[in-house]
């Protein structure tokens, strides 16, 4: 049984096309964003609307590969070859992109996206113990301030900066409150639903009104669990998925698991919850607090990354979690790499049985990852 | 008395077991193009073989790439946890499968049991596979059933490339050398042994391990995959069959046998 508000996050990126065309009519800024990185409230503070822009997505590959090499991430592809070939309006009606230097794929891509729209790449390090970590990043959000106020021709206050982050951390409890439905089992909501929330959250235009159905879900599923009524069978494994981010379009492995039996409970990757799980601290200086908020993110592409070892931990253990499935996009060298460290790490400590997919935005391995899944999901019977 | 069936379609030959809790027969054929059709040939000529009908079976599993075709099975496993099944049966103190197939090749770790603990499969690509044999042998012109006494005991050559179309190139250069068919065969093999012995070491098998699919049949690939993991390898009479025999002991359980 599906709760009928999803309808309405059906609905949510197509709409926000038309959304963001409108908002640039009426002169409001817009600013783009890749990456859970970027701290977006900033953008919020200086008056502008803060969009996702498109990555995930098999069809414009091919355009990218003119310029791109082959083998490389198909996410950075597809970011390169939406934003070129202008078949991502968000990117087409944004003002400036907020981009980061997180991977080397997207990095280096980020030098030849420049040409087509003006950006500000924030400088994150790739270590997670380097000893001025919160200064370094300090810097780096006084730097965004500087830039979007003047793009942007406004003033960052303090004041309109905390209550920004007010709001959105309002946002992130909500967005947690329901993600903890699925604490029950069986699963009130598919993870594939969930993740359209959660991706969805990037592209909304009327926060009152995404934060209003974010309610309304809760209340539905709430009366769903009440009434006996939910999205997976009471013997389907629970799955949580973690590695690359999978968003909105590249459904395929989740898809796979759900159709095979199993029951995706949540996603830890930043298409998950990894943005949404910590909190900015309100009691801090605003600029402060979210350098330190927005260094914490356990990425891949930091090292040593312990912090996603001991969100799992914490997760598999709330969820009740039978297995889970490590999606590595292919040439993700650093999420492929971890994949051996956190399969050690879940079996050392919670006995629970780590699937790792190696796969790519196209359907031409679906019949292997079946196989693999279906296999998986025996096992855990 | 309860008979159950397990049918193994895979990419090169469809196998079908069947079994009654304390002997089974066989039958393997050609998958040819219709897998649908080869299941169902399988199951008519297991059936004449057993002497029995349809009545008398009790469950009909079925496995392997094709099991999604045949519409007359009432289950259906992956070759994995078939596999597990099948090797458990026939060697019950072997803690690993590796399985070299038409199309893929996998490492399986089992408990004492026989129920699967991990496992892993080589990615989309021919190396390490039948496939990869199949085409070595074509390019040297011998049937890969001969590969084994080609080569006998001879000293490998060094072949570098794990993709079947670079390795093909590869063999002609080497043809064209002058290095003797004998060394490259066994070149060959011992490139396959590498490639799924590393994948296999990654589950730490070991030290029990039963080599299946067709490919366990030559002789020299077992020895080169003993010396490069190190580990006892023992390979069944039939090693083709573990799968479908798998299946059948699913389903004999399944359907309450020998209960």
């Amino acid at each position: 049984m599906r709760a009928k508000t999803m309808e309405y996050f059906d609905q949510l990126i197509p709409k926000g096309m038309v959304l963001a065309k409108e908002a640039k009519e009426q002169g409001k800024p817009v600013v783009g964003y890749y990456c859970v990185f970027s701290p977006i409230e900033l953008i919020e503070a200086a008056g502008a609307i803060p969009v996702g822009l498109c990555a995930t997505k098999q069809e414009p590959i091919a355009e990218a590969e003119k310029i791109l090499p082959r083998n490389l991430c198909p996410m950075v592809k597809s970011s390169f070859g939406f934003a070129i070939s202008g078949k991502c309006p968000f990117f087409h009606f944004s003002d400036f992109v907020l981009a980061e230097t997180t991977c080397d794929g997207k990095k280096k891509m980020y030098e030849l996206l420049s040409e087509h729209k003006p950006m500000i790449v924030l400088d994150i390090p790739n270590s997670a113990t380097l000893e001025d970590l919160n200064e370094h990043w300090l810097k780096q959000i006084y730097r965004a301030k500087e830039y979007f106020e003047k793009n942007l021709g406004t003033e960052i206050s303090r004041e309109k900066l905390r209550e920004v982050i007010k709001v959105y951390n309002e946002e992130r409890k909500l967005i947690m409150e329901l993600v903890s439905l699925n604490k029950h089992h069986p699963t009130p909501i598919t993870g594939t639903d969930l993740l359209k929330v959660l991706w969805g959250r990037s592209f909304q235009f009327n926060r009152q009104e995404f934060l209003d159905q974010v309610k309304a879900l809760i209340t539905e599923l709430k009366e769903m669990v009440a009434n006996g009524q939910f999205s997976c069978s009471p013997d389907s494994p629970r799955i949580l998925v973690t590695g690359c981010p999978t968003g909105v379009g590249q459904e395929k492995v989740m898809g796979i698991i759900q159709e095979c039996g199993g029951a995706v409970v949540l996603q830890e990757s930043c298409s998950g919850i990894k943005g949404f799980v910590d909190l900015v601290d309100e009691a801090k200086d605003p600029f402060l607090a979210l350098a330190e908020k927005y260094n914490k993110i356990p990425c891949a592409c930091v090292s040593p990354n312990k912090g996603r070892l001991s969100l799992l931990s914490k997760l598999v253990e709330d969820f009740r979690v039978d297995g889970v499935v490590d999606i590595t996009l292919q040439a993700c060298h650093t999420y492929n790499i971890e994949s051996y460290s956190v399969k050690e790490h879940l079996r050392k400590n919670h006995n629970i049985p780590l699937l790792q997919i190696e796969t790519d935005y196209s359907e031409s391995d679906t019949e292997q990852i079946k196989l693999r899944v279906e296999a998986f999901l025996e096992m855990l019977k | 008395m309860t008979w159950s069936i397990g049918i193994d379609v895979g990419s090169v030959s469809a196998k079908g077991v069947i079994f009654n809790g304390e002997k089974w027969d066989y039958i393997v054929i050609p998958t040819g193009w219709m897998p649908r059709q080869a299941g169902k040939e399988v199951l008519d000529q297991l059936l004449r073989k057993a002497d029995i009908g349809l009545d008398n079976v009790g469950i009909i599993v079925g496995t392997g790439y094709g099991r999604v075709n045949l519409d007359f099975t009432h289950k259906t496993f992956s070759e994995i946890v078939c596999h597990a099944r099948g090797a458990h049966y026939l060697f019950p103190q072997t803690q690993g499968i590796i399985d070299i197939g038409g199309q893929d090749s996998k490492a399986i770790a089992i408990d004492s049991e026989g129920k699967v603990k991990d496992f892993i499969l080589n990615d989309k690509c021919a190396a390490g596979t039948g496939r990869f044999l199949q085409v070595m042998a074509q390019v040297l012109g011998y049937e890969v059933s001969e590969l084994g006494e080609r080569c006998g005991t001879t000293e490998p050559v060094e072949i570098g490339s794990m993709c079947a179309v670079f390795a093909e190139s590869e063999i002609i250069g080497l043809l064209a050398q002058g290095v003797s068919q004998e060394r490259i065969v066994a070149g060959v093999l011992l490139s396959i042994a590498r490639r799924v012995g590393t994948m296999a070491a990654k589950l730490n098998l070991g030290p029990h391990v039963t080599f299946c699919g067709g490919v366990a049949q030559n002789q020299v690939l077992q020895h080169f995959l003993k010396e490069h993991t190190g580990w006892e390898m023992e390979a069944p009479e039939k090693p083709q069959l573990v799968g479908a025999l798998g299946a059948a002991i699913i389903g004999y359980e399944l359907c309450g046998g020998g209960k």
